[in-house]
């Protein structure tokens, strides 16, 4: 098969273009081809979710995801959900609530809790639990998880 | 001599962890997120068959794979090694023989991870199949091959412990009732999110640099000294943010080792990144467990005798075995007075990944039968579960049949605590039929008490502090934040003790340049121990500072205290300095201010063989209650709440406490309810996390914390552990909850859903109806 061009996509709000085989994850091209190693991998088979990113907006395991599949699309990682200065208040508030232990699951959390209160300002706690049922994490027994997007949710840190 | 100020301005309060905001960004580092230039890829071979001899392996077409800078096979690095001094038998790639399948071969290191695979796949193994011991029973007598020379009498038994304290037999004659569990408990692993990664990089000054995501970088540093024979102070070890231990990243592991070889031999860096089947096969994971425990009571319930054996699968490797084979007995005791005690446990090598230590290390399984036991003579004895207990907690300032000092204890407060917040009383066989509640206790050491390496003898932790011009507080020591939190509490003592904003504390990276040796996070030490030290640094820091301030303000030191960013008079708090003002007054002509603070364990415990294991400065107490129900047509079991009373003397950081217990109770509850390592014979059948499953969201009950402790006397500003024994009453909770809902004891961990439907069943075949149904 010959070559394609350049993958070109969305990273974090600017446009992108990359060298990208057929084959590549878009895991590997983020930690390894750009450099972007806030997005975690903890199995490469889908189940733990430390990878994941938001394509189109939608949590997604980007360990499962081939970059040729982003081509035209809008990706953002953990990278892309941070304020250049400071915190968001989903991060704040794992900070302020001891969500985090190792943090080798966090980025992964704090991208999909982002992505669910975009879409539920409010979620109820049964929603917050299904929202993040993806993600495993190891430490907190997750306890701290919910109440930290519970406490952003509701303007509380 | 400025007094401490009493531990109310940060200790004791909620303290967010310091390197939160690096770890919500994705700005945190860990071993696999460093990149070296001209970094190689290290890739391992994994041995395909349980036992093998070893008769050759021919590397050539590997070795002349385009791309490929180094074959390394085990005759290379033969020297053996091991987290025990007296149980060194791992070397760094298998020599001779293979022993377990996953167990470490040869290895490859290239420019990409195609070309080491494929280097990889070019390696040719000669090996002849030798039996293969998949169950522990199977080699406690001779046998054909033994997996390790040094195997007790040519079986694979490991270690084998026989202690006996009093007279049990007698006591089980005058017993007015007694009780034995039979339990028996599947592996279960540490499944924490970071696989394991190692970058090694050997420079032309002669020097070998190691990251590696290591709970105990000191032992990973003298293993690498001893396997690769170069000095200690030739090789530096950094330890990176660690994504999660438990205890499997405690002992030095060979492909640490394998990675520092493949840099020497290549001059170049290189990583290898473990993927998550390599992670399984590594395990070092909580040892698959038949225990025996028989307790006798006096007419007035009171315990006469413990009556223990433990068989324990052990793997292929020692690790921290003995440790454990110990632990299974000595640690079933408190939070008991037992007066006679027996107990014979062995543990028994098996071509399986090694077991090591987990979460609770070797206190877990045990206290599940104990706890179990204890319930079946409460209600053969018609006494409470609480009453039963509290009869025969075990007093502060006592010593065990076994000569363990115990200190303090709060278990009598945390029984009443959790009785109380649970609402035992009107919960306890009176809920209906499929819904219940149990009590589960535990106890655990706070530290072990004797170093693993004991000469030369050195402090188990060393905290050393440098203040200059710009009053920030650099903390160097080796102490290992593996996600508990430990850096915030060593910046928290500093800070506290200085009497300034935790901001001006930088707690910096451990590497072994820089950082005093601390024996790193295992064994619940790293509050007590690295407390104690870095509450004494920052002691000797004050004092200095204290000094500069008196100066400025013409009177003694003796008369000032510590406030807020401020040194003032005790008489008069109004007079006071600025503590940059003291710092800067203090550090004319000295420059820059250090201090460096230690711990060193006092001794204690008997002097008979093996009287040192389980001994610990302090231990801490917990009291569980679980209430939960069944579902009697699925067997699904849905633990609503855990009331868990916990000692941990004073909790210095409740947020880290809290974050503690929760996920020990995550972690038990993975235990009672489904994880299990599953062997098809020795072939480890679910190396991933889609079939290994870890407690979901879902699952997890509502936890209700009851913080209890009084201050234990030699911990620093009061505290204990809290790491690991909030995971032990979680099982044993459970378990006598659902006697309490269903009528069933269940002696076979996990209580999956299909055992809990055959015990409903049994049950009602054998017409013995339960709360009515």
């Amino acid at each position: 098969m010959p070559p394609r061009g350049p993958l070109r996509f969305t990273l974090n709000g600017q446009p992108a273009e990359v060298p990208s085989e057929d084959a590549r994850i878009l895991l590997d091209l983020l930690r390894e081809d750009l450099g972007l190693t806030g997005t975690k991998r903890g199995c490469d088979l889908g189940t733990c979710g430390c990878c994941t990113v938001l394509l189109d907006g939608r949590p997604t395991l980007s360990c499962l995801t081939l970059a040729r599949l982003c081509e035209g699309r809008d990706v953002r990682t953990i990278e892309g959900v941070t304020p250049a200065q400071g915190l968001s208040p989903v991060q704040q508030a794992f900070v302020d609530h001891g969500a985090t232990q190792c943090g080798f699951c966090t980025p992964g959390f704090v991208v999909t809790a982002t992505a669910l209160l975009r879409d539920r300002p409010h979620p109820s706690r049964d929603e917050i639990v299904r929202a993040i049922s993806g993600n495993l994490c190891r430490c907190t027994g997750y306890l701290k998880i919910v109440e930290a997007i519970e406490a952003a949710a509701h303007g509380r840190s | 001599m400025a007094s401490t100020p009493p531990p109310t301005r940060l200790l004791g309060g909620r303290i967010p962890y310091i390197e939160g905001p690096l770890k919500v960004t994705g700005r945190a580092e860990y071993t696999d997120d460093i990149q070296r230039p001209g970094m190689l890829v290290g890739r391992l071979l994994r041995s395909p068959w349980p036992h093998a001899r070893l008769r050759s392996i021919d590397t050539a077409a590997a070795a002349a794979t385009p791309g490929v800078f180094a074959v390394l096979t085990g005759d290379e690095y033969p020297i053996p090694f091991g987290v025990l001094p007296i149980t060194h038998d791992e070397t760094a790639l298998a020599v001779g023989k293979s022993r377990y399948i996953g167990d470490l071969v040869a290895a490859v290191a290239a420019t990409d991870e195609r070309t080491a695979e494929l280097a990889l796949g070019r390696i040719r193994v000669d090996a002849e199949p030798l039996p293969e011991y998949s169950d522990p029973r199977m080699g406690v007598g001779r046998v054909a091959e033994p997996i390790h020379a040094r195997g007790l009498n040519g079986s694979n038994i490991q270690k084998e412990v026989v202690q006996h304290f009093g007279d049990v037999d007698a006591a089980f004659a005058r017993a007015a009732a007694s009780t034995r569990v039979r339990g028996t408990f599947a592996g279960v692993t540490h499944a924490f999110t970071e696989p394991m990664a190692t970058i090694a990089e050997a420079t032309p000054d002669g020097r070998l640099t190691v990251w590696s995501a290591t709970q105990v970088p000191h032992y990973l540093h003298r293993s690498l000294s001893e396997v690769l024979g170069l000095p200690m102070h030739r090789i530096r070890v950094i330890k990176p943010e660690v994504g999660g231990g438990f205890g499997g990243k405690s002992d030095p592991l060979p492909h640490e080792i394998v990675c520092a070889a493949l840099a020497i031999k290549t001059g170049r860096p290189v990583k290898i990144l473990f993927d998550r089947e390599d992670v399984f096969l590594t395990n070092h994971g909580r040892h698959p467990t038949q225990n025996e425990v028989r307790i006798a009571l006096d007419r007035d319930g009171h315990i006469l005798a413990y009556d223990i054996e433990a068989l324990i699968d052990g793997g292929a490797w020692s690790s921290f075995g003995t440790v454990t084979t110990y632990y299974n007995g000595v640690l079933a005791m408190g939070p008991y007075r037992v007066p006679n005690f027996r107990y014979k446990g062995r543990r028994v090598y098996t071509t399986k990944p090694p077991s090591g230590a987990m979460r609770a290390h070797g206190g877990t399984n045990i206290r599940y039968s104990v706890e179990v036991a204890l319930d079946q003579l409460a209600e053969a004895t018609g006494v409470d579960p609480f009453e039963l207990r509290a009869r025969n907690a075990l007093p502060a300032n006592s010593t065990t049949v076994n000569e363990f000092r115990i200190t303090s204890t709060s278990f009598v407060k945390c029984l009443e605590a959790a009785r109380a917040a649970s609402g035992w009383t009107e919960k306890f066989r009176r809920l209906p039929y499929g819904r219940g509640v149990g009590l589960g206790c535990g106890f655990y050491i706070s530290g072990s008490n004797s170093p693993i390496h004991f000469t030369p003898v050195m402090p188990q932790s060393t905290v050393h502090l440098k203040v200059d011009m710009d009053g920030g507080i650099a903390v160097h020591s080796m102490q290992a934040d593996i996600g508990q939190g430990s850096n915030t509490l060593l910046a928290a003592i500093v800070a506290e003790v200085l009497g300034v904003d935790l901001a001006r504390v930088h707690v910096q990276r451990v590497d072994s340049d820089v950082s005093p040796i601390d024996l790193g996070s295992y064994s619940s030490r790293v509050t007590f121990m690295m407390g104690n030290a870095a509450r004494a640094a920052a002691e000797e820091l004050r004092a200095k500072i204290v000094a500069g301030a008196a100066e400025l303000l013409g009177c003694r030191p003796d008369e000032l205290s510590v406030a807020h960013e401020r040194i003032e008079r005790t008489a008069a708090p109004a007079e006071g300095v600025a503590f940059d003002d003291a710092l800067h007054k203090a550090m004319e002509r000295v420059g820059a201010l250090t201090a460096s603070g230690a711990y060193q364990t006092r001794p204690v415990g008997g002097s008979f063989k093996g009287a040192r294991a389980g001994t610990a400065p302090a231990y801490s107490f917990a009291a569980y209650v679980a209430e939960l129900s069944v579902d009697v047509e699925t067997g699904e079991i849905h633990v609503a709440k855990i009331w868990a009373a916990f000692d941990c003397g004073r909790p210095l950081n409740r947020l880290a406490v809290e974050g503690q217990i929760e996920g020990s109770i995550h972690m038990g509850l993975g235990q009672v309810l489904g994880e299990t390592m599953s062997y098809r014979g020795a072939r480890l059948f679910n190396p991933s996390l889609l079939e290994y499953k870890i407690p979901m969201p879902q699952q997890m009950p509502e936890v209700e914390i009851l913080l209890v402790g009084d201050d234990d006397p030699e911990g620093p500003f009061g505290a204990k552990e809290a790491g690991e024994g909030p995971l032990i009453a979680t099982l044993p909770a459970i378990g006598n909850a659902l006697y309490d809902a269903i009528g069933v004891r269940f002696y076979e961990l996990p209580i999956t859903p299909d055992r809990v439907l055959r015990g409903i069943d049994q049950r009602r075949a054998e017409g013995r109806p339960f709360k009515g149904a």
